[in-house]
């Protein structure tokens, strides 16, 4: 009957299962070679060879074994070392076996390792009409209603092939073998080109409105390609209609020693005996609560296995399935139940004990010898993906299960054993109707189908779960053999001990218990846990007590496939501006700038940044330097009512600002601090093109719209970002005009003709259009030159040309910030922090008192006016070659130094100056401009730096400079 | 014994389930970690131990029982750094004063710069820290590498670190053995913790409180103490009450148990991530709420997708780790992202909300000045600038402006 390497496996005859018999392939678990079929787990092909035993327990090393047959395994857990990094925890039960697979069998620990996983995680991102989720009968049937409906069908299921608990069993259906109907629907659905199927395809998450999430495994099983791109997939699915065919889960038993390896599921034994023609063991007791265990026991039956006996805890089970088992050779003990196991390394046989109507033993006793248990406790629909999102569960006494309350709960429409319905009739009618339900809901009006004829199948009779079977000997507070949750090691005796600590709820025991932890996420453990709380609370049933929440994922998949490929290089796309290739090539240091990779500095030689950034503010200072500010966030703001948003949103005026003119502008939040800064140019009568700090321009779009959307619907206001349909170079410095004027050869760049912050459009030599501004950011006389994206490189290869006798220095962020700094210009977001308002920088210039704009009131509110809050000032070492540290704090020189100490201030920016031939910097000090010349201490590394407060303006306070040298 | 067999087994009693009388002299609504710690320093500190805890779901069953339990004080701001370092101490003697092992574990917290803007502000941050006596260090990424190996420190990444705030008092604990331990004290001395029971409104006599209105009956009390984070409002809106709070769910998520392998706790601002490993081995990590408001207690997966992507691309070991839950709480987070503590204009009427994301590592001291606040009426000096009258006079503590440091 078996063949010989493989002890345990059925002749084809007996069973043909689901695997590949020409192929013979090998995994190796703990360094031993285990052989197997294409078709096999890794659990049926150690079951195969005649191995249970798997790791022993987490806290308690206990023997254990393999248990399921699904992704509710508690021990068989593994760390997988084969592919390119290894995966922990990964069940047996789950695991497709492929050539090279290597384990190493786990106790409930897995570890990460070092070795980097270079395997493609992807997303994709579809819709559908319908979703159904399940490809069990139920699910099947829904898929074949909803498409032939003409609904875009998404059928989704988490094994390698449709079928479900149809595979696991003998059902006929049109009066040929299941498996027939099966292959044809899949043809169907195959060759209808609305239908997308998905295997090996795991739904792990229900989201609001109707919003799936589908881990697909695209690798790791035989048939994938040898070595695929992408090794698994993250489907977002947004459905008109989800219909979910989840299936359900098999409760295990709870009674002594019911964790010895030899002990399984009743499923999992007819899975491994059909699927993977593997008998698990030779001699087998069942013990079960309800039907669906006689089919195990008829199929252990009919493939040469004993069954010592059918262990019922109901009195009266079905005649028809006591006669079908005795017909076969065995027989049913009713109103009993197992109450210990015998053996060591597997279970050797168990001890039975008569059961009475209020779950106390009666005196009656027997032995059976065994190698194997197959324990069934009823069934818990799994509602799982139902819950996640928002839907409600009800105990249903009738199934013994908790089961989606209500018709569908939220939108998801939920279908037979999700729902409680075993008997595969009940399966397809609900299928079919709901499918036809969800396509015509979904636009798609039909008819459910006909349900086929099944055979062999009936209502099943109710069954009679038992929580906990009494101990022998023991009182249920000190059943500490009796496991809830193998995985996370947790007994009665731990659920008694919550109870005794005063907790009542199941959340507390599950937290204190750590039951329902671990992977399986309560599908098995978690009713079982509720049934012995409801016993020992003598709650009038499990669905007074309750369950725990479920949550997403359905089963735990890898970090790296929610990255997907929003990892390395693509983890936030890099925004580099038009010129970027010409910085790289002139040796510029970088710095991210928001997404923006900006130059920081142009070392020449072995300068460092200190020497390249003084040799680059004196440029600007005495000849003429260049800087890409293509980076800056620009807004184009358009609309009649353009001039009336603009005053509201900026603190100063901007409606009557001329066309043809700039103007420097502020904005703060509602709470009076400063938002954001920069100069906006009024393009025409309706139309303003506004500028942002560079790090800001996403935020401050936002901000617009907010306004606009949920505020001020009603004005006729459209903004665009057209931050990248510019390009645009600051040309800096006394020799600025005779660069700007080679640059624009139609243009009158004289002071008289070209003003400062007025604006000009022009056409560049090389005939690029261009828009041309009188702005500084530095004090110098400075021109701004807009063009076209595209022309970006040629814009600087020109303004290089153009000031290439003048040795026209390009500049990095850093001599930016010197420059503005030796004028006193802040930076939104360095010397402020979202606690400062424009009053506080000294700017008083920039907020408006004649018309309302955002934070108006709030400048005015107590706290704002106070004298003391911290305002601009500079701040000058009193040794000249010291520089402060941006961050430090400043105190009072006489000030005691156990903390608290309190605090003046503190330094926002701080540089080396070439101009000023020294260090300096600009701070936020407490009532500050009241104390110009005084002195305070900056307490760094140990010791103090001395500085003097000063005016924040260090440079040309007459602003000589900003019109450039006399013409002559 | 305990399923855990690292955690030992606690005393038989946590607490009793007590019928609530028809008054007490105080009564807290919500049975979270800081209406725990209230009853405890009421009791504790000011004698008074005729309280009832009153809470809709079970004890401690809100973000108290799902937050990631980061436990810091190097706060920016005075106000800040005296409240949270306040409870730092606090908790630094709470195991041995509650007898309970709640795995308080002082493994320190890294906050990582990843831009130039950033490490001032983290500099600025560890000097403000110094001179108010909270011990912070600035570190280099190669001394971050020693402290984290597993963080990926080279500058290859798509946002480097270029350095990190180091608080080696700062750490984790693990929160539901906070609350227990707590409210075993508080029971001991005499606390009623009513659970499932929601508070619906008050009994007012004109403009003071007198008791709470319960969906099971009314509880008549002396003062009452709203400690109700997320559902806050829902309660104080019955009086006609505005408080600036927006109700914002956020998410958490852990792995499976792994060997041990992370040995801090490491939060990043920029590519926002905070990570850590709880004592039984599941990686916990976390980020910023989802912009929506609501109270449904579940998130949005984009906001799980963000989080785990910064986290893989700073710690590439976690790549294979899988994702084993995913949860949400209700925060209430005030325009300032600083809690409010103290009286309202209804007397007898006390709040402590407000706290976001980041209350849990206040629990200990948010206890200790809301019990000041009810029991005296008046606020504790470290809680003096929380009220709520600094969203009329504009003093705000805008420690998420100024530090821009989450949790
Ligand atoms: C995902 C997540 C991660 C977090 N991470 C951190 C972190 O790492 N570090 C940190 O410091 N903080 C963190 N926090 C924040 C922290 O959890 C909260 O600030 C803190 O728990 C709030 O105080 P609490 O414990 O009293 O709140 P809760 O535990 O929420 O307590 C409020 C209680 O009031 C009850 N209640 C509400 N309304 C009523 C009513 N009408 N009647 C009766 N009872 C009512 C609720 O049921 C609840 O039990 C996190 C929060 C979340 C959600």
């Amino acid at each position: 009957m078996m063949s010989s390497s493989n002890p345990n496996r059925l002749n084809a005859s007996v069973r043909p299962g689901r695997i590949d018999r020409t192929r013979t392939i090998h995994a190796t678990v703990d360094g031993r070679a285990v052989p197997g079929r294409p078709g096999d787990t890794l659990a049926s092909a150690m079951l195969a060879g005649g191995d249970i035993e798997v790791g022993p327990s987490i806290q308690r090393g206990r023997p254990r074994g393999v248990f399921s047959a699904d992704c509710t395994e508690p021990n068989a857990l593994v760390q997988r070392l084969d592919g390119d990094c290894p995966e922990p925890m990964l069940p047996a039960t789950e695991i497709e076996l492929q050539d090279g697979l290597r384990v190493e069998t786990l106790s409930g620990v897995g570890w990460l390792s070092e070795q980097r996983d270079t395997a493609g995680y992807d997303k994709k991102f579809v819709h559908s009409d319908v979703v159904v989720v399940g490809a069990g009968p139920a699910g099947i049937a829904a898929s074949l209603a909803a498409a032939r409906g003409g609904a875009r069908v998404m059928l989704v299921d988490q094994h390698r092939e449709l079928g479900g608990m149809l595979l696991d069993g003998q059902a006929h259906i049109a009066g040929h073998p299941a498996t027939e109907w099966i292959g044809r629907a899949a043809r169907e659905l195959a060759e209808n080109e609305q239908v997308r199927v998905l295997t090996r395809a795991t739904a792990l998450g229900c989201y609001d409105h109707n919003y799936l999430l589908i881990a697909e495994r695209r690798a790791d099983h035989p048939d994938a390609p040898p070595s695929p791109t992408i090794r698994q997939r993250l489907w977002h699915v947004r459905a008109k209609q989800v219909v979910l065919a989840t299936g359900a889960h098999e409760r295990p038993l709870v009674f002594a020693d019911n964790d010895r390896p030899g002990v399984m599921l009743a499923s999992a034994v007819r899975s491994y005996l059909n699927r993977h023609a593997v008998l698990p063991g030779r001699e087998a007791v069942v013990f079960t609560t309800s039907d669906s265990a006689y089919s195990t026991a008829l199929d252990l039956l009919g493939t040469g296995a004993r069954v010592p006996a059918i262990v019922d805890t109901r009195p009266e089970p079905p005649t028809r399935l006591v006669e079908q088992v005795r017909a076969a050779g065995a027989h049913v003990v009713t109103s009993a139940a197992v109450v210990a196991t015998g053996g060591e390394h597997r279970v050797s046989g168990v001890r039975v004990r008569g059961i009475d109507g209020n779950g106390s033993l009666t005196e009656w006793s027997a032995e059976f010898p065994c190698d194997l248990l197959a324990v069934c406790g009823g069934w818990n629909p799994a509602v799982q993906l139902f819950a996640q999102s928002g839907g409600a569960v009800r105990w249903d006494p009738v199934v013994a299960g908790f089961v989606p309350s209500g018709a569908g709960g939220r939108s998801a429409r939920v279908v037979g054993a999700a729902r409680g319905t075993y008997d595969l009739a009940g399966c397809l009618a609900q299928g079919f109707a709901s499918g036809a339900e969800a396509a015509t809901l979904s636009g798609f009006r039909t008819a459910p189908p006909p349900v086929p004829q099944v055979d062999g199948d009936r209502q099943a009779s109710r069954p009679r779960p038992v929580w906990l079977v009494p101990d022998e000997s023991r009182s249920p507070e000190e059943c500490t053999e009796h496991f809830v949750d193998q995985q996370r090691d947790a007994t009665v005796a731990d659920i008694h001990h919550a109870l005794g600590t005063g907790m009542r709820s199941v959340q507390h025991v599950k937290r204190y218990t750590t039951i329902s932890t671990g992977l399986e996420q309560g599908k098995s453990s978690g009713v079982n846990a509720v049934g012995v709380l409801a016993d020992a609370l003598s709650a009038g049933s499990p669905g007074e007590v309750g369950t725990t929440t479920f949550r997403p994922p359905y089963t735990p998949v890898p970090l790296a496939l929610f990255a997907g490929r929003t990892t390395g290089r693509l983890y936030d796309p890099v925004r580099t501006t038009p010129m970027h290739r010409q910085h790289v090539e002139a040796g510029a240091v970088f710095e991210d700038v928001g997404q923006w990779k900006r130059p920081r500095y142009y070392p020449r030689g072995n300068e460092d940044m200190h020497a390249a950034v003084l040799r680059e503010c004196s440029a600007a200072r005495t000849g003429v330097a260049v800087q890409d500010v293509s980076t800056l966030g620009r807004i184009e703001i358009v609309g009649s009512d353009a001039p009336e948003f603009l005053d509201r949103i900026y603190t100063n005026g901007f409606a009557k600002l001329a066309v043809g003119k700039a103007r420097y502008g502020m904005m703060c939040g509602a709470d009076g601090m400063v938002l954001d800064d920069g100069v906006s140019m009024r393009l025409a009568e309706d139309r303003y093109l506004m500028s942002t700090t560079t790090g800001g321009a996403a935020k401050v779009l936002d901000w617009l719209e907010e306004w606009l959307q949920t505020e001020w619907p009603e004005l006729d206001v459209y903004c665009t970002s057209v931050t990248e349909q510019w390009a645009a170079v600051a040309v800096v410095g006394p020799d600025s005009r005779t660069v700007v004027g080679r640059l624009a050869p139609d243009l009158d760049v004289s002071a008289e003709s070209f003003g400062f912050m007025r604006f000009h459009e022009t056409v560049l030599v090389g005939g690029i259009p261009a828009r041309i501004s009188r702005v500084s950011f530095s004090g110098e006389l400075a021109f701004e030159v807009n063009v076209a994206r595209w022309y970006g490189q040629a814009l600087w290869e020109a303004t290089m040309t153009a000031g290439s006798d003048l040795d026209i220095t390009p500049y990095g962020t850093e001599a930016m910030h010197v420059l503005r700094a030796e004028k006193g210009f802040v930076i939104v977001g360095q010397d402020t922090d979202g606690t400062v308002t424009p009053v506080d920088l000294g700017m008083d210039w920039a907020v408006s008192k004649h018309k309302d704009f955002i934070g108006k009131r709030s400048l005015s509110r107590p706290d704002l006016v106070r004298q003391d809050r911290v305002q601009l000032v500079g701040l000058l070492p009193t040794d000249t070659t010291t520089l402060l540290p941006e961050g430090a704090h400043l105190v009072e020189p006489d000030v005691s130094r156990r903390p608290p100490v309190p605090m003046a201030g503190h330094v926002t920016s701080s540089y080396h100056s070439a101009a000023l031939e020294r260090t300096f910097a600009l701070g936020l000090i407490s009532g500050g401009r009241q104390r110009i010349g005084e002195v305070l201490c900056a307490p760094v590394g140990g010791r103090d730096v001395e500085v003097e407060i000063t005016s924040p303006v260090f440079y040309d306070p007459e602003g000589a400079r900003r019109d450039g040298p006399e013409q002559g | 014994m305990v399923a855990d067999g690292n955690t030992p087994a606690p005393p038989e009693r946590l607490w009793r389930n007590p019928e609530p009388k028809r008054n007490y002299d105080v009564v807290i609504v919500g049975a979270g970690g800081h209406g725990l710690a209230t009853a405890y320093y009421l009791a504790r500190n000011h004698g008074i131990t005729d309280i009832a805890v009153v809470e809709r779901g079970w004890l401690a069953g809100g973000n108290m029982a799902r937050n990631t339990t980061i436990i810091r004080s190097n706060y920016l701001l005075d106000a800040s750094a005296a409240l949270y370092d306040h409870a730092l101490r606090l908790w630094e003697e709470l195991p041995e004063e509650l007898e309970y092992e709640f795995h308080f574990s002082q493994r320190g917290v890294l906050n990582l710069a990843h831009t130039e803007q950033e490490v001032r502000d983290a500099r600025r941050r560890a000097f403000a820290n110094e001179l108010n006596g909270v011990d912070a260090e600035w570190l280099t990424p190669d001394e971050i590498a020693e402290v984290c190996p597993i963080l990926d420190t080279s500058p290859n990444l798509r946002y480097p670190v270029l350095g990190a705030t180091y608080q080696r008092r700062a750490g984790i604990a693990k929160h539901d053995l906070v609350a227990w331990g707590l409210a075993r004290k508080c029971d001991e001395m005499g606390v009623d913790f009513i659970q499932n029971r929601e508070v619906t409104g008050f009994l007012t006599d004109e403009d003071r409180v007198v008791g709470v209105r319960t969906d099971k009956g009314d509880i008549g009390a002396g003062r009452v103490g709203l400690a109700a984070a997320g559902r806050t409002t829902l309660l104080t809106d019955t009086l006609g009450l505005r408080l600036p709070l927006q109700s914002h769910p956020l998410q958490a998520m852990a792995t499976e148990i792994l060997e041990p392998v992370h040995p801090c706790v490491v939060m990043s601002n920029h590519v926002h991530v905070y990570t850590s490993q709880a004592h039984k081995g599941e990686l916990v990590l976390g980020a910023g709420i989802d912009t929506h408001n609501g109270y449904a207690q579940r998130g949005s997966v984009h906001v799980v997708e963000n989080q785990l992507a910064a986290a893989v691309e700073l710690f590439p070991v976690f790549a294979r780790a899988h994702l084993l839950r995913t949860w949400a709480g209700t925060v209430d987070v005030t325009p300032d992202a600083s809690p409010i503590i103290g009286p309202t204009p209804y007397e007898n009427l006390f709040v402590n909300c407000g706290w976001g994301t980041g209350g849990f590592k206040a629990t200990p001291g948010a206890g200790w000045v809301f019990a000041h606040t009810i029991a005296t009426g008046a606020p504790h000096p470290l809680n003096e600038p929380y009220g709520m009258e600094r969203f009329t006079t504009g003093a705000l503590i805008d420690e998420h402006g100024a530090a821009a440091v989450a949790h």
